[in-house]
């Protein structure tokens, strides 16, 4: 201790040394994360205040705030805006989140083949590449398709669903992709539960509702806050499954934030204002991220 | 019911064993139960089962349209039209190099990085690996505009290497996340034994941490190598030239692109490009235990 205190200053050096030598496994790490993903974070910052064009005949410029306030008045981006809201809200927060639950607590009362074959089937459908996800449900959905054929077997009113609903035949498919995530975090945390709690409620007589509401809930609330935030965050960021069903239409209609963000980039070759579209993604991600963060600190 | 009359709830532990009859009853009530379960979960299997269906069945369908029927005539046709070189071989291949090359930077990065965040106290590791968590729930698809705008300052686009990094760094903040924890499952006295005999720290990762971790390895090789076959807006993005594009961007150009779609070879190219994944998930689930444990290793 007393060699330490005399000889502080290589001692210091020593340590840094050491710390030095130590956090360099880290540094592969550190240079791709900056390079390829702070670095297009703060390149997207940058061109969301400029005018920059694909095209680029007329060199780019700043512009401030301009691209923000031309968001805030195009009625596209705030359709897309609206549809991207009714998208997460169908799909991530009631559909996936919902069945999810529903899924995992109902398995832990169903028969072993039952449970199993149900497992697998929703799992499946979430291991399934996005792009036949999208090529599957769109055929699904379609006006020739699978859907049609079970609906006039029924005798129930038939319709072309990408063409009146696109937005809730896309949320359905993100939700016949999804759910299994959402059954997956629920049946652990349903797992961790101790048998002796539930059954106690049952022989005290409270029902199953009961039970799910006073009990179950309350010892899973934060499975239930992780998962809405990884939904939601995965939700927003869908572009793939809808690009092949629905290209964002017929005309907008099922045009979310990051297929507008791909259209005014790409197709009308604005790419700051897309990337200004772009930011306000991020921010909105990152807001979910910070929560996410939150409710995981006590694991890190 | 309100919350201040709980009686399972405040009298656990102190209720009189149930009867016999009432136990009987408790046993005809679960016996109803579980068939209610099965039935709904039933349900449920083949709602989420017909889209799969449809391509198990339009795989093998000499006339495959949008619905789900059986194959007439059964047919192997389809697999043999797209098997070969331009079709299949070529994006299966790209799809491969693109996916393993990633895969590979990322577990090494991963594993790197993981060893002095598991090994060392410092006060970097906490803001570090809150960064992580923050970065693993970042929506990419956000950044893709700046990141092709990037890679066409600095000539990477339509570079299969660039694009190849750029997979790679995705994947990597749950890939470090999820190797970190794994990491720490390994006790440190059988490095300490190593170091002792004068392993650097480098050999105490390969030659002790990593073969004891083997299972965790795996699974975040695999997990990372299922995301990235999947992925399909990076490489819409920034591949461009037709003869490096990987299976799920072919998949979408050469059937979503043509008026008139070969349902049969879509679904028989889906089934190749899907069947992969299947396999590697049913593979790490075994090591997960039963599949359920990811949705539990996942939330950390």
């Amino acid at each position: 201790m007393t060699a330490v205190t005399t000889a502080t200053a290589p001692a210091a050096s020593a340590r840094l040394r050491r710390t030095t030598l130590r956090g360099l496994p880290v540094v592969p790490s550190v240079v791709l994360l900056l390079l390829f993903l702070a670095g297009p974070i703060a390149y997207c910052i940058y061109i969301a205040f400029t005018d920059m064009q694909l095209t680029g005949a007329s060199g780019t410029h700043f512009v401030g705030l301009a691209n923000f306030r031309h968001a805030f008045a195009d009625p596209g981006f705030r359709n897309a805006v609206v549809l991207t809201l009714v998208f997460t809200f169908l799909s991530s927060i009631v559909g996936q989140n919902t069945l999810g639950l529903g899924l995992a607590t109902v398995m832990r009362r169903a028969s072993r083949p039952v449970r199993t074959l149900t497992g697998s089937v929703v799992i499946a459908a979430w291991v399934v590449p996005e792009i036949v996800a999208g090529f599957l449900l769109y055929t699904f959905f379609r006006q020739e398709g699978s859907l049609d054929a079970i609906l006039g077997w029924l005798r129930l009113p038939r319709e072309n669903w990408l063409y009146t609903l696109p937005i809730l035949a896309v949320s359905l498919a993100n939700v016949w992709r999804g759910t299994a995530f959402s059954m997956l975090v629920y049946s652990a945390a349903l797992g961790e539960i101790p048998q002796d709690v539930t059954e106690q409620a049952e022989v005290d007589g409270a029902s199953g509702w009961q039970r799910m509401w006073h009990v179950t809930l309350p010892m899973i609330r934060r499975s239930i806050g992780t998962n809405l935030m990884l939904n939601t965050l995965q939700t927003l960021s869908v572009f793939g499954l809808l690009w092949v069903m629905t290209r964002g239409g017929p005309g907008n209609r099922s045009q979310t934030l990051p297929l507008f963000m791909y259209e005014k980039a790409f197709q009308d070759s604005l790419i700051g204002y897309g990337t200004a579209v772009a930011l306000l993604l991020l921010v909105v991600g990152a807001f979910f991220s910070v929560i996410y963060l939150r409710l995981m600190r006590a694991e890190v | 019911m309100t919350a201040t009359n709980l009686p399972f709830a405040k009298a656990a532990g102190t209720a009189p064993r149930p009867t016999a009859s009432r136990s009987a009853k408790l046993r005809t009530r679960r016996l109803r139960t579980r068939l209610a379960a099965d039935t709904a979960l039933l349900v449920v299997a083949v709602c989420f089962a017909l889209p799969l269906l449809w391509l198990l069945l339009s795989s093998f369908n000499g006339h495959a349209t949008m619905r789900t029927q059986l194959p007439h005539p059964f047919t192997l046709g389809n697999f043999a039209a797209i098997l070969n070189a331009g079709t299949t071989f070529t994006p299966m291949l790209n799809s491969l190099v693109l996916c393993g090359g990633a895969t590979a930077v990322t577990v090494v990065a991963a594993a790197l990085a993981a060893y002095p965040l598991s090994r060392y106290r410092s006060r970097l590791n906490r803001p570090f690996m809150l960064t992580i968590l923050f970065s693993t729930s970042l929506p990419i698809t956000a950044i893709m505009v700046p990141v092709y705008g990037l890679f066409v300052q600095v000539n990477l686009i339509d570079t299969m290497w660039g694009t190849m990094l750029f997979l790679a760094t995705t994947q990597l903040p749950i890939a470090i996340w999820l190797m970190k924890n794994f990491m720490d499952g390994v006790p440190i006295t059988l490095e300490e034994a190593a170091w002792t005999d004068g392993a650097s720290s480098m050999q105490a990762l390969r030659k002790v941490v990593l073969p004891l971790m083997g299972p965790g390895v795996m699974v975040v090789t695999i997990f990372t190598f299922i995301a990235c076959w999947g992925n399909f807006f990076v490489p819409f993005m920034l591949l461009i030239s037709p003869d490096q594009l990987p299976a799920s961007v072919s998949l979408y150009t050469f059937f979503g692109s043509y008026g008139t779609v070969a349902y049969g070879q879509l679904a028989a190219f889906s089934m190749l490009y899907t069947t992969p994944v299947i396999v590697l998930y049913v593979l790490i689930s075994r090591k997960l235990g039963g599949g359920f444990a990811l949705g539990g290793a996942l939330k950390g």
